[in-house]
Order: structure tokens, then C-alpha cells, then sequence
């Protein structure tokens, strides 16, 4: 089995999940290479500064004028310009917070399963506690004992679900560290730090993506109901949750306000979240 | 089982005594607690008689111990927002949100097990892929967006329900809808997959060879061995009201606990805050207890011992 895999030519193996695609999966890498498009392009794609206010074109329609395309909100801001920054903000603070909770939860999964003993038992019983507290209490909790600050946020949206890292990489690293390679690497006295790394990590690494493309929604959506509290990014920064919540005043009069931003909101969490089923049964059938 | 039980009870009167040790922590490491609990305009003799009520003029562990029983007795000051007993403003929420998050936990149970059963014993049928759609719509759809679409539909456009308020039952509808159609679709996906793989086993194989009809090899054989794993994932989803009522009940202006909390920290009212800490603390201990019990009354091994 091992032997057969490593034989298989490099590019092909990468490339195995993305044959015989059904059209659907296509659809949503096409949403999400859109969104990334924009996260990385909002500043020169935008036709106006999303701060820009034109008090005569208050509350314009959306799909009227090639000026407004999206329509513009109770001061006269464009949407879609607003939508571009937001969707920049949002997509930044979801990237930023996988990174830490995914580097958090695998050093400290790493850490339990390599000493054991009691600082598995911390580690561990800390998670269970983590995971038997829904998270928006805690995050609520720390947002009002110290504060609103954009640092903060990002690391308080990256504490959200470490814990799965934690359990995973532990689980995946006990069951590697009983197979063939990891032994024979540790007997020739290869250091253990160099075992992960090099040898175990990229042997481990199929079920951390998947548990990323499962946690990055998830994050998405923390921020944007974070924000949506008036507990997340604060004006005049803009992120989807706050759109949502500055449209949800103008609901009867203005419904595309609190529409546009929902629906960018809904596509991108339901794109990633179908990729990342797809990427799940990929890989478990290659597991197999 | 008792052994069992009291050993959950004692670890669940650990879990509130290191949060309320936490809470104290922190705001006495976050600044003067006279100031922070008192409002700015708030006159030296009102301070004093702070100081004195919660002992600040004695050191760190007899203020500790002051805190601790001010809390046992359920007194955690006086809020800033509208200078009544926080215990009064706290408490007086307590029913709004029990009245959403416990009808939306029922209807939840009584749509998601029926959907999920279906949805196991007849797989790749309508009810199957309804319910696997659902649950990825669940997990996609932030709920306080569909909160907003539901008051578009029904209180702006058509015009049947309330959008915001509590005064009458029909205020509670679409709050209880919101909460109920997240949580009946993760109900019915876990009670699928759970009963999928207890389909599996080789007892329910026997029990067919047997010749016994399926509705009584489900309702006899395969239910009650899903039930454990099931009273986990229950627990699972009464917390996440608790947590949902936070990003829900603002949206319909509901006047709960999540609310609440919010608000609280939105104004900075920190006696508020703590005391939420605290309550929602004690919620979560008691939902994983009543679990812990469950596991062990359904669980033969964890009973017989």
C-alpha cells in the first residue's frame, strides 16, 4: 500500500481529488476563487471608498443605475464597494484566526502526545472543558472583561475550536508514532522534533485540511455574528456581520442592505463547507 | 452509579468555583473594582460604603472570600445602567429565555428523531436528503441572518407576526422557529448517523435473521442502543441554545438572558456581566450533569457497578 502510493507519480497524487469533479464542487471553488480574488483585490477593484457619502443618491435600488449596481445605503454608500472592503475584512480576520487556532491546537496535540502524563491530562481536560462551553459565551465573557480591540479579536475568533486540532493531531500522532517509519527514523536517532515535522506531518496532514476547510466557515461565521453584536469590528472598518447589522434597521425600506452581505456571507461558509465534505470522502477513500 | 454520579457532582462544583474564582481575578486585575462596579459619578461616601460592603480594605484572600459569599447569596451589586439589584435584572430574564430555548429543544426533539429515523431505515430517499440538505444548510446559514429573514417574511412583507417584543405569545414564534429549525436539522442528522451505525451491528442482523418486523427491531433493538450516544449529542445541542440565545434573542429584541449579556457588554456593565458569567456557568454544569446522569442511568455498565 505504502510502497504503491509513493510510486505513484507526484502531480498525479495532488490532483487525485480534483478528477471527475462533480459540477457542483466546481461551482463552489469558482464562489471561493472569487472571494479570494476580491479579499486580495478590494482596494483597487472598488469603484468608490466605501467611506464615500453622496447624501442625493440615499437609498438608491439595487440593479437601477450601472453607477450604483448594488444599490446604496441610508447615507448614500455604495454597496458594492462597501461588500469588496467587507469581504476583505472578514475573509482576513477568518484566514488569520484558522491560522492560530490550527497552529494552537496541533503544537498543543503535538505536546500532549509526545509527554503524556499530566500534560496530556491538562492539555485534554482543558479541551473538554473548551468544548462543553459554547463558544460565543466565552468570547462574550472576554469581549466584556477586556475590552473591544482588533488584536484581541483576531486572537479571540482563533481560540474558537482549537481544541478539535488538539484532539486530532494527538490522535493522529499515538496511532503514527506505533507504525514502521516513525520507529525506524527514532532508531538511526533522528531528533523528535525533526520525526514530527519532516516525517509524521506530512503523513498526518490530510485530516488537519480537512478539519481547516470545517473550522474556516465556522470562523466566518463567529466574526460576522460577533460584529453582527456590535461586539466585533467596529466602525468605520466594515466586515459582513456588521452590514448585516447596519441593513437590519432598514429592513422594511432597504432590503438589499442586510441581502447582498447575507447572501456573501451564506455562499462563501456553504462553498467551503461542500469542498471540504468532497476533500473528506476523497481522502478517507484513499485512506481506504 | 452513585460513586459515579457524585464523582460528576463534585466535578461540576469544581467547574463553578474556578469560574467564579476566574471572574474575581480578573476584575481585580483589570483595575480599581470600585470604580468599575460603581458608576463614574457615583460620590465618596458610596464608595466607601463599597469598600467596606466587599471588603477591599482587606487583603486579597478575605476579599476572595467576601466575593464568594456575596455571590452564594446571589448578590452581585447593583447595574449601571439602571441602578436596580443585579440579581433583580438578571433573574427577572430568566423565564424569557427559558420559555424560547425550552419549546425550541422540544420542537426540535419532535421533528429531528422522527426525520432522522426516516431518514436512516429508508437512506437515499426524500426524507434522507432533505435531511442531510438541512443540516448542511444549518451549518452555513448564520442563524441571527435567518432570525432577519423570517422577520422579512412573516412581519414585514407578510405581515403576520411581530418582528420584535415580548408581550404577547405570538412575540415568540419566530424566535422559536429560528432556534428550532438549526437545531431539529443537527438533531436529525446525528440521530441518522447514529442509528446507521447501530443498523450495522451484527445483533440487528441477528434480529432480522429472526424474522422480527422492522418498526419493532427499531423501536426494541436499535433505539435504545442509540439512545447513549443521542442524550450526548442533546446536551450538545441545549447548550448551543443557551450559546444561540446570545446571537437570536437580539435580533427579535427578546428580552432573555442573550440579550442580556450583550447588552451588558456593550454598555461595559460589569456587575452585570459577572453575574452572567456566573449563570451561564451554573446552565452549562447542569446540562452536563443531567447528560452525566442519563449516560449512566441508560448505560448498563456504568449501572450495574
Amino acid at each position: 500500500m505504502t510502497a504503491a502510493t509513493s510510486s505513484r507519480p507526484l502531480r498525479s497524487t495532488a490532483w487525485a481529488p480534483f478528477n471527475r469533479m462533480p459540477a457542483s464542487i466546481w461551482l463552489c471553488c469558482a464562489w471561493i476563487a472569487i472571494v479570494v480574488i476580491v479579499g486580495i483585490t478590494a482596494q483597487w477593484s472598488a469603484p468608490y471608498d466605501y467611506t464615500h457619502q453622496d447624501p442625493l443618491a440615499r437609498f438608491a435600488r439595487p440593479f437601477v443605475s450601472t453607477a450604483h449596481l448594488l444599490g446604496t445605503d441610508y447615507l448614500g454608500r455604495d454597496v458594492v464597494s462597501n461588500l469588496l472592503a467587507a469581504t476583505q475584512t472578514t475573509l482576513m480576520i477568518a484566514l488569520l484566526g484558522s491560522v492560530i487556532c490550527a497552529l494552537l491546537g496541533t503544537s498543543l496535540g503535538l505536546l500532549a502526545a509526545h509527554f503524556g502524563g499530566w500534560v496530556d491530562n491538562a492539555v485534554m481536560g482543558f479541551a473538554d472543558a473548551m468544548a462543553a462551553v459554547p463558544f460565543i459565551i466565552i468570547a462574550l465573557s472576554v469581549l466584556a472583561l477586556f475590552g473591544t480591540s482588533p488584536l484581541l479579536f483576531v486572537f479571540l475568533v482563533g481560540l474558537a475550536s482549537w481544541e478539535r486540532y488538539a484532539r486530532l493531531t494527538r490522535g493522529l500522532v499515538i496511532s503514527a508514532k506505533e507504525e514502521g517509519y516513525a520507529e525506524a527514523a527514532r532508531i538511526v536517532g533522528v531528533p523528535s522534533m525533526r520525526i514530527y515535522l519532516r516525517h509524521m506531518l506530512p503523513n498526518i496532514a490530510g485530516p488537519l485540511i480537512v478539519q481547516f476547510t470545517v473550522n474556516f466557515p465556522e470562523i466566518i461565521l463567529l466574526e460576522s455574528g460577533l460584529s453582527f453584536l456590535g461586539l466585533g469590528i467596529q466602525p468605520p472598518e466594515t466586515s459582513l456581520g456588521l452590514m448585516v447589522a447596519d441593513g437590519r434597521n432598514y429592513l422594511a425600506i432597504a432590503w438589499w442592505l442586510a441581502a447582498f452581505p447575507g447572501a456573501v456571507i451564506v455562499l462563501t461558509t456553504l462553498s467551503i463547507s461542500l469542498l471540504g465534505d468532497y476533500l473528506r470522502d476523497r481522502l478517507d477513500a484513499r485512506l481506504r | 452509579m452513585t460513586a459515579f454520579i457524585l464523582a460528576r457532582l463534585m466535578r461540576a462544583v469544581a467547574v463553578l468555583v474556578f469560574t467564579v474564582t476566574l471572574v474575581f481575578i480578573v476584575l481585580r486585575l483589570t483595575g480599581d473594582p470600585a470604580q468599575q462596579m460603581l458608576s463614574d459619578n457615583a460620590g465618596p461616601e458610596a464608595l466607601a460604603a463599597f469598600n467596606a460592603k466587599w471588603g477591599l480594605d482587606r487583603s486579597i484572600l478575605e476579599q476572595y472570600l467576601y466575593y464568594v459569599a456575596n455571590v452564594l447569596r446571589g448578590d452581585f451589586g447593583i447595574s449601571f445602567a439602571d441602578g436596580r439589584e443585579v440579581f433583580t435584572v438578571v433573574s427577572e430574564r430568566i423565564p424569557k429565555t427559558l420559555i424560547v430555548t425550552v419549546s425550541a429543544f422540544i420542537v426540535s426533539i419532535l421533528i429531528g428523531i422522527p426525520a432522522g429515523i426516516l431518514a436512516a431505515m429508508r437512506r437515499e430517499s426524500a426524507v434522507d436528503k432533505g435531511v442531510m440538505a438541512a443540516a448542511v444548510v444549518g451549518y452555513s446559514v448564520p442563524n441571527f441572518l435567518l432570525g432577519l429573514v423570517f422577520i422579512f417574511v412573516f412581519a414585514v412583507w407578510l405581515r403576520v407576526l411581530p418582528s420584535s417584543g415580548s408581550s404577547t405569545w405570538s412575540h415568540a414564534v419566530l424566535p422559536i422557529a429560528t432556534f428550532a429549525l438549526f437545531n431539529a436539522a443537527a438533531v436529525a442528522r446525528f440521530m441518522r448517523s447514529t442509528l446507521i451505525d447501530v443498523l450495522g451491528q451484527p445483533y440487528i442482523a441477528a434480529a432480522r435473521a429472526d424474522g422480527i418486523p422492522p418498526w419493532e427491531i427499531i423501536l426494541r433493538h436499535a433505539l435504545p442502543n442509540a439512545a447513549i450516544p443521542m442524550v450526548t449529542t442533546l446536551g450538545f445541542v441545549a447548550g448551543g441554545l443557551l450559546g444561540g440565545s446570545a446571537l437570536i434573542e437580539p435580533v427579535f429584541a427578546w428580552p432573555g438572558l442573550g440579550s442580556g449579556f450583550v447588552n451588558a457588554t456593550n454598555t461595559g456593565d460589569l456587575p452585570v456581566v459577572q453575574a452572567m458569567i456566573v449563570l451561564f456557568t451554573v446552565f452549562m454544569v447542569a446540562i452536563n450533569l443531567t447528560v452525566d446522569v442519563l449516560y449512566a442511568v441508560l448505560n448498563p455498565k456504568i449501572r450495574k457497578h
